[in-house]
């Protein structure tokens, strides 16, 4: 098994002719990701690499029977991009789109909620399992299938988790890029609960970073319902307070959300924490004992 | 609101002085920051002499409070006020709260400049509403805080007025924060809000185009708003050791195992995923504007750029910009081989590095060991 997706997902994407949407749809498809249509308004009833574009994503879901739908639409449509895929019928979400005013997000998400379709993103990687299927601008080539389940805000992070644990040989489960942003669509806590009941997955690494209290909050949720082995680490141990650095969620305001403030709540939850990015997998061979 | 004057000069906050009128003003150093009363900024006076010196003192001046870095924020405003008699002081303030996802705002009895020490301290006096991002806010709230601050009779009216508009405002401008502090009920019994702070969503910031236009360009950061125009993000620190990386994550995460080896990083920089030659040689004509930087490390995932491309830029913007400090490389992913060749044919300065941590442990060795 694995989270959220597998071989089987039948994946759309929304922004599917523009550029982004094109180069990572070739590359999802290539990688062996179910793509089965796309959306982009106007364009219905077009042939784009092969699959059936569609006005609508209602209309993409009826016709394909699509379980996922990947967002590449520019930041000021992604709002009624997420809201249109949410009232299709699709069941997960996934927005790429970095840049979304952060009301908009407020509005989205609870949407999302209320008719109980999962959100990923945005500002975020995406969700890969490996040798299975990939949704996202991730590089599927640096992954390998295994039992480490990734969870991080940040991408190019994510990608070195990936890294260590491919080159230690553990390997991925599944691999979940929550994303930068101040208002997520899922928060670390929804992705833990999806590995703690998957069997795959044996360890789970978490990778935060400055900026609210999600991690903190991850912490308490651990120490109550994760029986799994945790490892995280935290960027950001050097950045200054009242600056963003990049994401827009990555802020230290008021004195919190620091680096410092997070590491002690998850060590206090049992939580094993790294302090260089580059001890993750050995981190992972230690608590594991592989 | 009190109807207040800005002034470029001295002789323009004495002149204010005297169209305002009464005997005693508030005079207000304009700048990006809180803290300003605390820090000298914020001053009453009793004259047009003594308005004039204190918009001399300041203007061209840079007011250093604890919500700015050590160098502060040049004043080249001072707003004049006319001074209220206040019967008591509130705080009125909104944040997006990021665990409940909703726009939640806090009042307190306990106004005037210490909030953040009420915040931290007694958590209890600051009273709370949640906006339902459905609904939007709606006067009963308003209402309700405004009783449970202990107003009365037609300052209730007035409080919730407020609190509705402020919702509304706070929504129709995509603001982040928004805080009046002091609110106050004056001696002859209104609200009034005596000075306030707003934050605007930067990413919301193409639909607003009136909040682009008031801009003060003078509060930003030179070096950060010259990376804004090639889309790089860039924070200045204080260490010597250079940084450039690709996603803001790593570029956290680089700083800090390049402290956590012993050195000190000199900046923030994300130069984003395209990484192209252009954008590179950018990144290090910022790097080396600052002075301390002593050694330059480049860290770069390449997912699914190629890396020999990234190094055919890194040689390029290198040979093109002059750097003359020792640049230590760290390529990983597409085609990391491939790109070490290119930094290694290219004959210049630069150090090659296997990981991650042999790249931070090179760099701080290369900008002259741990200090």
């Amino acid at each position: 098994m694995s989270i959220l997706i597998n071989k089987n997902t039948r994946v759309i994407c929304q922004g599917f002719t523009g550029s982004q949407g094109t180069f990572h749809s070739e590359q999802a498809i290539e990688y062996g990701t179910k793509m089965v249509g796309g959306v982009t308004p106007g364009k219905g009833g077009q042939v784009h690499l092969g699959l059936p574009v569609f006005n609508t994503v209602k209309e993409a879901y009826k016709e394909t029977n699509a379980d996922a739908s990947v967002i590449y639409v520019p930041a000021p449509f992604c709002k009624e991009s997420i809201l249109e895929a949410a009232d299709s019928g699709v069941k997960l979400i996934v927005c790429i789109t970095e840049g979304i005013p952060t009301l908009d997000m407020l509005l989205a998400k609870e949407r999302c909620d209320q008719l109980g379709v999962r959100l990923i993103g945005p500002n975020c990687p995406g969700v890969i399992t490996p040798g299975e299927c990939k949704i996202g601008i991730m590089p599927g080539h640096i992954h390998l299938p295994g039992k480490v389940g990734i969870i991080s805000r940040s991408g190019t992070l994510t990608y070195e988790a990936v890294k260590q644990t491919t080159d230690h040989g553990f390997g991925q489960s599944s691999c979940v890029g929550i994303g930068g942003d101040p208002i997520p669509g899922s928060n670390f806590i929804d992705i833990l609960e999806l590995y703690e009941s998957d069997s795959q997955t044996e360890a789970i690494v978490m990778i935060g970073e400055i900026g609210g209290t999600a991690e903190e909050e991850a912490a308490a949720f651990i120490k109550e319902h994760v029986s799994k082995p945790v490892l995280a680490y935290i960027a950001g141990v050097t950045a200054p307070p009242g600056k963003r650095m990049g994401h827009a969620g990555a802020i230290i305001s008021g004195g919190k959300g620091t680096a410092d403030e997070k590491f002690a709540a998850l060590n206090d939850a049992g939580v094993k924490t790294v302090r260089s990015l580059a001890d993750i997998g050995e981190g992972l061979r230690e608590i594991t004992g592989w | 609101m009190s109807k207040g004057i800005a002034a470029d000069t001295g002789e323009e906050a004495a002149e204010a002085t005297t169209k305002i009128g009464g005997s005693k003003w508030v005079v207000k150093a304009q700048v990006h920051a809180g803290g300003r009363g605390k820090a000298g900024g914020v001053a009453l006076v009793e004259s047009a002499e003594k308005a004039q010196e204190f918009a001399n003192k300041w203007l061209g001046q840079n007011l250093v409070t604890y919500q700015t870095d050590s160098n502060g924020q040049p004043v080249s405003k001072i707003l004049i006020e006319p001074c209220i008699d206040i019967a008591q002081e509130l705080y009125l303030g909104a944040v997006i709260d990021r665990s409940s996802r909703r726009v939640v705002f806090m009042a307190s009895v306990e106004g005037g400049v210490e909030i953040e020490k009420v915040a931290t301290e007694t958590p209890e006096k600051i009273l709370k509403a949640t906006i339902d991002p459905m609904i939007g806010a709606s006067a009963y709230q308003g209402r309700d805080l405004g009783f449970r601050l202990g107003l009365s009779g037609s300052l209730i009216k007035q409080f919730t007025d407020l609190f509705l508009g402020l919702s509304k405002l706070f929504i129709e401008l995509d603001l982040s924060l928004l805080e009046i502090n002091p609110l106050v009920v004056t001696a002859g019994g209104d609200i009034h809000c005596l000075d306030g702070k707003i934050n605007v969503d930067g990413n919301a910031l193409y639909r607003q185009p009136k909040l682009r236009k008031m801009h003060d360009p003078s509060q930003d950061d030179e070096r950060e708003a010259k990376a804004a125009e090639w889309d790089l993000n860039y924070v200045a620190l204080d260490g010597n050791i250079g940084c450039m990386v690709n996603g803001a994550g790593l570029a956290m995460g680089t700083m800090d195992i390049v402290q956590l080896y012993g050195g000190s990083p000199a900046n923030f920089l994300d130069v984003g995923g395209g990484a192209t030659k252009e954008r590179v040689t950018e990144a290090f004509k910022l790097i080396l504007s600052d002075k301390n930087v002593s050694a330059v490390l480049v860290n770069i995932f390449g997912g699914i750029v190629r890396c020999d491309l990234i190094a055919e830029g890194v040689v390029g913007a290198i040979e093109d910009v002059g750097v003359e400090v020792p640049v230590v490389v760290r390529l990983e992913g597409n085609n990391a081989d491939l790109g070490k060749n290119v930094l290694e044919k290219s004959g210049l300065n630069i150090i090659a590095a296997n990981s991650l941590a042999d790249a931070a442990e090179k760099a701080v060795s290369a900008a002259g060991g741990i200090k």
